[in-house]
């Protein structure tokens, strides 16, 4: 497995957000996991990249056991966060937002490929290369923070409710890109998502989080033929 | 160019200097600090010491002054950069009290009586005095802008940035933050302690009272009038908090007032300063075509 949570705990003071996530993530994969607001999705992917302590449990990425390492270190260790909300930098360019991504790793991506692949994929990107981030459109920000996170060649991608404050057609683009990446480059990424159908529709398996646990998992397309989720998530 | 101007824009240009070191850890690296005059002094006192009891000469002092004020920096930054916003604010706040304590009552910086006898800055055998002092300064302000602009292009400087505006991103990026944070701040008290050397060798008499609180705020004052982050913003700032008391000499008792006022003004009209991005000054003399994200 690439990465392992076993029994994750977190807490903020007397609110329970997690109470013992255990899940896996093997090379390779596209796993997502549901849930509503205030499941637990956004800490669980926060514990995971160490942005929140863990008061329980443990975190084992590649077999080492990354729990008390700090942000920075977790990153250096290939792993990359679509936060939520994009959180590009507002007041840098494009292209040096691009940049930050592959911080200490410079000489070991091929800056200038990475570079020509993220415009194929988001032409807006190269436009507005010199633009302030802060300049560009929700849509375009989340495709910024997307690039951000691959140009440093992460291990394993993951993604916070992408979706979010998008407009239909842009929510499909981007998971149609997250999808792409998996399929044809063998990226792994573990989604967060409230979109239920289209992170279902994308990934092989996935996990329901109902306030700070797992209640149901399995592979995507059964979990879509599960009355509890058609009624619960999809609305059907 | 009298005398009298002469010491007016020598005194603006040490400012000036102290300022651009305020300016990578406040504007760059987005540090509060309301201490910066601490470093001030101590550049001015370790300058004073070395080549009085020392007995070295300005320029040899120098170097060690630098990289003296540059380890305490380090020293200092190490447990206050763990805090954010309004308590490394007042932690620096904290610093400046102490270090003037320190120089005001230990008998070895001289005590209450201060530190007298420094002596001049020779160059080329000719003692440096008048308009050959300010040029010097000039020269090392020269120094001190080069270095920031060099900085705001390398990878330490786009680390600082990327902190500054979002932490957490930054850090998920692999930017250890205290590691960057220290970065700017060293390099900031080294630019105070530069400054500091150059003040206590054109005054040749220095007491801890010239490195209080109040040169700190009016450091800030500086930094943020003239356009927090920017590059030349801080010699904008000292040049007008300079002159201007000068050139409204019957209003020198209310230098404070007129300080706090411009203060509120600006950051109610022209919060980026005047240099900062989307300014009056900015928008009316804009290059087309340039990125301006940090000049």
């Amino acid at each position: 497995m690439l990465l392992e949570l076993r029994d994750l705990q977190v807490s903020y003071g007397d609110i329970h957000a997690l109470e013992g996530v255990s899940l896996s993530v093997a090379e390779g994969e596209l796993v997502s996991v549901i849930g509503a607001n205030g499941a637990g999705k956004s800490s669980l992917l926060n514990c995971l990249m160490g942005i929140v302590p863990a008061r329980g449990g443990s975190v084992t990425f590649q077999g080492k056991d990354v729990t008390s390492l700090p942000v920075h270190e977790r990153a250096r260790c290939g792993i990359r966060i679509v936060p939520e909300r994009a959180r590009v930098f507002p007041r840098l360019s494009v292209y040096e937002n691009l940049l930050t991504g592959c911080y200490g790793i410079r000489n070991s991506v091929g800056l200038a490929g990475k570079l020509e692949w993220l415009y194929s994929l988001f032409p807006v990107l190269e436009e507005r290369k010199s633009q302030l981030a802060s300049t560009l459109s929700g849509g375009e920000q989340q495709m910024l923070a997307i690039s951000r996170a691959l140009i440093a060649d992460p291990k394993l991608l993951l993604v916070d409710e992408v979706s979010m404050g998008l407009m239909p057609m842009l929510v499909d683009k981007v998971f149609e890109v997250l999808s792409m990446l998996n399929r044809d480059h063998g990226l792994t990424i573990l989604l967060v998502e409230q979109n239920a159908l289209a992170s279902l529709g994308i990934s092989s398996r996935s996990y329901v989080l109902e306030t700070g646990r797992i209640v149901l998992e399995g592979p995507s397309g059964e979990l879509l033929e599960n009355p509890r989720v058609r009624e619960a998530y999809l609305g059907l | 160019m009298n005398d009298y101007s002469i010491t007016i824009l020598t005194f603006i240009a040490i400012q000036a200097i102290v300022a651009c070191g305020l300016n990578v850890i406040v504007g760059y690296a987005g540090q509060i600090s309301l201490g910066h005059a601490a470093f001030f002094g101590i550049g001015a006192y370790a300058s004073a010491l070395l080549t009085t009891k020392g007995g070295l000469t300005f320029w040899t002092a120098l170097p060690l002054v630098i990289l003296l004020t540059g380890a305490i920096g380090l020293v200092l930054g190490m447990p206050s950069l763990r805090l954010r916003e309004d308590f490394l604010a007042v932690t620096t706040i904290g610093i400046n009290f102490i270090v003037e304590s320190v120089f005001l009552y230990v008998p070895f910086f001289g005590g209450a009586l201060g530190l007298g006898g420094i002596p001049s800055i020779t160059l080329l055998g000719t003692r440096l005095r008048g308009p050959n002092f300010l040029y010097l300064c000039l020269v090392f302000l020269a120094a001190v802008l080069f270095i920031s602009r060099r900085f705001t292009r390398s990878w330490g400087g786009l680390a600082c940035f990327a902190l500054r505006e979002e932490e957490t991103a930054a850090s998920s990026m692999g930017v250890s933050p205290i590691r960057f944070k220290l970065l700017a701040f060293v390099l900031g008290t080294a630019m105070a302690g530069l400054g500091g050397a150059l003040y206590a060798h054109l005054m040749r008499f220095i007491s801890a009272t010239d490195f209080g609180f109040t040169l700190s705020v009016s450091m800030m004052s500086m930094v943020v009038l003239g356009g927090i982050g920017t590059l030349w913003g801080p010699v904008l700032g000292a040049l007008i908090l300079g002159v201007l008391p000068e050139v409204f000499r019957p209003l020198i008792d209310y230098r404070m007032l007129l300080n706090a006022a411009i203060l509120l003004l600006m950051i109610r009209f022209q919060p980026a300063g005047l240099l900062g991005e989307g300014s009056l000054l900015r928008r009316l003399f804009r290059r087309p075509g340039r990125d301006s994200a940090h000049e």
